[in-house]
């Protein structure tokens, strides 16, 4: 799809795949049929393009020199910074840092919290707690126990429902006035479920706790407004939103990222340096030290108009028959269960499964042998696993550009896989 | 499927009836090995007498190549004398990084020599290599502690 497409036009999904170049591929000998979106995404031409010719025409260092080049390059990176933030509904571009994923964005706040003086609205010690869900991902959940044992503070979590949603049964008492912050996910990477922000957030702002939303699974398929959600951080990452890997965004408030100590020290996050110590700069810089992430910022931007101009909606409402189609195929073959919600209700695009007798990596490798490509294993949620009682999960997660009929090559091919492992 | 390269026969039979299962005692050391990256885990037992490998047992979830593996593993390593059992085992590793370009000798590897495909498949190559991965190990414990004497019974 080209710039300018209309937002009222039919989804043309053939050309969206156009912009594609990698999915008109083989792999095996047959049309690659790329369902492991959930992993990383591919990127259009467009977002190529802007990249090359950032690199190919203006690029240098940025927040350096006073050179022609320098100029253009800072522009270029600040200008991504403007895009970010619009595309994110913030109301002010110095909310937005630039990381390099997502991990490190938790990390980032995980890490400054717990540089926080004692007494700061930051710092935790024994007696805070910090509650994050059992359907985090690894991400958004080593970093809060890390920051836990590093303070003395307690970890806590929501469990889950049967059908794969947060049991929210005992919320009140786990999110309580010892509570500092609720990290957790928006949209689950392993079960696909879309989580309450507006219940979670409610509760956090009774006791008074940090709000930190992990949108890793969220911005990249459906429109986000970070006002509107109400928390005090978001979390997305470029590479599963048609940018390159090297990029993450943290969105915070400014008066709680202008506020909140450094994570990592070094160039660019100071304000005056001498040699028995330093003062910082204000956000977003204090926590961009070193050299950033510059040509992938320019190329997130890239990405970020890209998806709008197809439109968020309109890509949120294809995936969602992509996923009502997949589900229903899923529900007729016997033997198949899905981990996660069974309906498109409060849903993202991954879908888990399990076929009974077949182990995951098998079922990867033999829908490789189909040109198909699904993720299999733990997902870096290993607890999801263990709670659904399964060692690891199937996944198919579809984007922008899959299509019906690629819907049904998986569908057929796990027909295939059952054939050929006889269960 | 186009995927028999990889699923050998000799492989989905091991996968499906798998030898030696099961944990056993005596043994003299118990070892719990696990793929990290993919949730694979298996539980091992090793009794070494008089410098042969008297018995191994094992229970576990994975794949079929983790549990193909393991189960041809017990094979070639059941009844022999430690150090003949360490010389097959570096003989299987030395297949299985080989990306292929082996040529496996069947009188030293028997049914292991189906695994010879697998070698093609990086991502799979930890799979095969887990039940022996935890065989070495507590082989190793097993000898070093066989001065001891201290058997589980």
């Amino acid at each position: 799809m080209t710039a300018g497409a209309l937002l009222t036009a039919p989804y043309d999904v053939h050309a969206v795949r156009a912009d594609f170049p990698i999915l008109s591929r083989q792999v095996g000998g047959r049309p690659l049929v790329y369902l492991d979106n959930a992993s990383s995404s591919h990127k259009p031409t467009q977002v190529l393009d802007a990249e090359r010719a950032f690199v190919e025409q203006h690029y240098s260092n940025v927040h350096r020199g006073v050179h022609t080049l320098s100029q253009e390059a800072t522009d270029a990176y600040e200008a991504a910074r403007d895009t970010v933030a619009a595309f994110l509904g913030a109301v002010d571009p110095h909310e937005v840092v630039f990381t390099k994923n997502a991990t490190e964005a938790y990390n980032l706040v995980a890490y400054s919290f717990g540089n926080a003086a004692a007494g700061s609205a930051f710092s935790l010690g024994p007696g805070d707690e910090v509650c994050v869900t059992e359907m985090e991902h690894h991400s958004n959940l080593v970093p809060w126990q890390m920051l836990c044992e590093r303070t003395g503070a307690t970890l806590r979590w929501i469990p889950l429902t049967d059908d794969g949603r947060l049991d929210l049964t005992d919320l009140d008492t786990l999110v309580n006035e010892r509570t500092k912050m609720l990290a957790f996910v928006h949209v689950s990477n392993i079960l696909g479920t879309k989580n309450p922000v507006d219940v979670l957030v409610a509760r956090a702002r009774q006791v008074g706790a940090y709000v930190l939303v992990d949108g890793a699974q969220s911005a990249p398929h459906e429109a986000v407004d970070v006002q509107a959600l109400g928390a005090d951080f978001f979390v997305l990452t470029g590479h599963k939103m048609l940018a390159p890997s090297g990029i993450g965004v943290l969105w915070g408030r400014r008066e709680l990222l202008d506020a909140m100590p450094p994570f990592l020290g070094g160039g660019s996050m100071i304000e005056v340096v001498q040699m028995s110590g330093s003062t910082y700069a204000p956000a977003p810089e204090r926590f961009e030290a070193g050299t950033p992430v510059i040509s992938q910022a320019v190329a997130l931007a890239a990405a970020c108009d890209y998806l709008q101009e197809i439109g968020l909606d309109r890509i949120a409402a294809h995936e969602a028959q992509l996923t009502s189609r997949i589900l229903a195929g899923l529900s007729e073959l016997s033997g198949v269960r899905v981990i996660g919600p069974d309906s498109t209700e409060m849903r993202g695009a991954a879908v888990s499964f399990a076929i009974d007798g077949v182990h995951p990596h098998d079922i990867g490798q033999s829908l490789d042998e189909l040109g198909i490509a699904v993720r299999v294993g733990h997902h870096c949620a290993a607890p999801v696993c263990r709670r659904y009682g399964v060692p690891a999960t199937t996944r198919a997660s579809s984007y922008l550009y899959n299509t019906e009929a690629e819907v049904d090559v998986l569908l057929e091919g796990i027909a295939t896989v059952q054939a050929f492992w006889r269960v | 499927m186009a995927d028999e390269s990889m699923y050998q026969e000799i492989i989905l039979d091991h996968y499906r009836q798998p030898h030696h299962k099961g944990l056993r005692e005596p043994y003299d050391v118990e070892v719990h090995h696990v793929n990290p990256t993919c949730g694979d885990e298996v539980t091992l037992r090793v009794a070494v007498a008089g410098g042969v490998v008297t018995d191994v047992s094992y229970d576990g979830q994975g794949c079929s190549i983790s549990q193909a593996s393991t189960s041809v593993m017990t094979d070639l390593v059941i009844g022999k004398p430690v150090q003949d059992a360490l010389r097959t085992s570096e003989v299987f590793l030395e297949l299985m990084q080989s990306r292929g370009t082996i040529e496996p000798d069947e009188a030293v590897l028997e049914d292991g020599i189906a695994f010879a495909g697998v070698s093609k498949y990086p991502a799979r190559v930890k799979c095969a290599l887990l039940g022996w991965m935890a065989w070495k190990d507590a082989t190793a414990q097993a000898v070093a502690g066989s001065s001891e004497g201290a058997a589980h019974v």
